[in-house]
């Protein structure tokens, strides 16, 4: 499968890509690392009329402590969050993320500036970003995360924005992330994140929704004095997640309330 | 239309002219004519595409050979150093890691950055490190016999004595 004609163009900075992404329309893309693009494009699901490739601009990738924020180049890519002693000493809940996004090959590719842009449920940094109230600073402005993932695959991103960093806040403290799936490299199924923050704890949900989600019931029952189990119980209410070839909404429900559990357990362990 | 796209392969330098949407595999496999590269399932799961890019394993099936200008590239054609297999292919070869091959040099080029990075790796780490390669044939433990010799005998740098072990057979 060959994807559809479009026109390439290659960006050398930020200011060239926005000048490019004007000028070539609506219809043009960003390509990043290409792992969610161009699988799209092979379907033609995606046919875009040309691709801005950042793929060259300097200074997109890498990571660095900033006061109490982890700012997170968009270029950079799964395999360097997950071996990034700068991420792991400042949120390894994101080193771990990373560790287990696909397999190797897509680790090699993939970055976290296309997962976010791409705002697919299952993808594992969304609900990161929500959770811990992560900034996503673009070409135009920074997005609150909470108000960045509208619906599946759905941003407030304009046609000529370019997402530059993710900025998340410096969270050492105890942490897990657990992906229900049936192969070690597929999607979750469902996954649950938990991370003790300024004294609470921060549960996500990725794949129960159009978006990623909080655990917000789950997290006050914590804030209460709840045990695991306790906060595990209240995981699914008020979630309505899809019903698809993997799992029932039922079963959703069911995975989010024991993942809960499970990540709590494990990250205090 | 086209894009000069110049990329060393194999140690062999390569100029040519592509279509945007070229992918990297069909690059290789039609233009340059290495067709040791597999396309297996065209989706980015099976890794049968696998080839080394700057050192990285990637799925040459989601690379626009666009993006791969510049880059080094090799494929399994550049494993051999002459008629001496790459201790990989010697491994595959002597532990019947492959039946019908198809997916073998996705497998190879998988293993060999994984032994890259970590020259001596316990079971689980192989079977995590090619968790991106789907073999229809093996079940998967002979493959991960052939990379546990490979890594052996790369460590002890004993592949001469594997190739005369083979031509006694």
């Amino acid at each position: 499968m060959i994807p559809a004609s479009f026109e390439y163009r290659r960006a050398s900075d930020l200011d060239d890509a926005t000048r490019l992404l004007r000028e070539l329309g609506p219809e043009a893309k960003v390509l990043a690392g290409g792992h969610s693009l161009i699988p799209l494009m092979r379907l033609r699901l995606a046919q875009p009329t040309a691709l801005v490739d950042l793929g060259r601009v300097p200074g997109l990738d890498g990571v660095r402590v900033d006061g109490d924020r982890l700012r997170v180049g968009a270029l950079t890519r799964h395999a360097q969050l997950a071996a990034s002693p700068v991420v792991r000493g400042a949120l390894p809940l994101l080193a771990a993320m990373a560790a287990e996004v696909g397999d190797l090959q897509v680790r090699a590719r993939g970055t976290i500036g296309g997962v976010i842009a791409h705002a697919d449920p299952a993808g594992d940094y969304p609900t990161l970003a929500l959770m811990l109230d992560a900034e996503i600073v673009t070409t135009r402005t920074t997005h609150a995360a909470a108000d960045f993932f509208q619906h599946i695959f759905t941003t407030p991103l304009e046609a000529d924005e370019v997402i530059r960093e993710i900025a998340f806040p410096v969270a050492p403290g105890p942490h897990r992330y657990v992906k229900f799936r049936r192969r070690r490299c597929d999607w979750a199924i469902v996954g649950v994140a938990a991370q003790r923050l300024d004294g609470g704890w921060r549960l996500g949900l990725t794949n129960c929704g159009p978006t990623p989600l909080r655990a917000r019931a789950a997290e006050a029952a914590l804030a209460q004095g709840e045990s695991a189990a306790g906060a595990g119980a209240r995981a699914a209410d008020g979630l309505t997640p899809p019903s698809d070839l993997r799992a029932s909404a039922d079963y959703r429900c069911h995975l989010a309330r024991v993942l809960t559990q499970r990540a709590l357990e494990e990250a205090t362990a | 239309m086209g894009e000069r796209v110049t990329m060393t392969i194999n140690g062999m330098s390569h100029e040519d002219e592509v279509e945007p949407r070229t992918l990297l595999v069909h690059h290789l496999r039609e233009t340059v004519g290495l067709t040791g590269t597999h396309v297996g399932c065209d989706t980015s799961q099976c890794g049968a595409c696998t080839v080394l890019l700057d050192g990285d394993a990637v799925k040459s099936c989601t690379v626009l050979a666009v993006q791969a200008d510049g880059a080094a590239i090799t494929t399994i054609e550049g494993m051999a150093r002459g008629d001496e297999l790459h201790p990989l292919q010697q491994a595959f070869w002597d532990e019947h890691g492959l039946q019908c091959g198809y997916c073998t040099p996705g497998f190879i080029m998988t293993a060999a950055k994984l032994l890259s990075d970590n020259p001596n790796p316990t079971d689980d780490e192989i079977k995590i490190g090619l968790e991106g390669n789907l073999c229809r044939c093996t079940g998967y433990v002979n493959i991960l016999k052939a990379v546990r010799t490979a890594s052996r005998r790369m460590l002890s740098g004993s592949t001469a004595a594997s190739a005369s072990a083979r031509s006694s057979e």
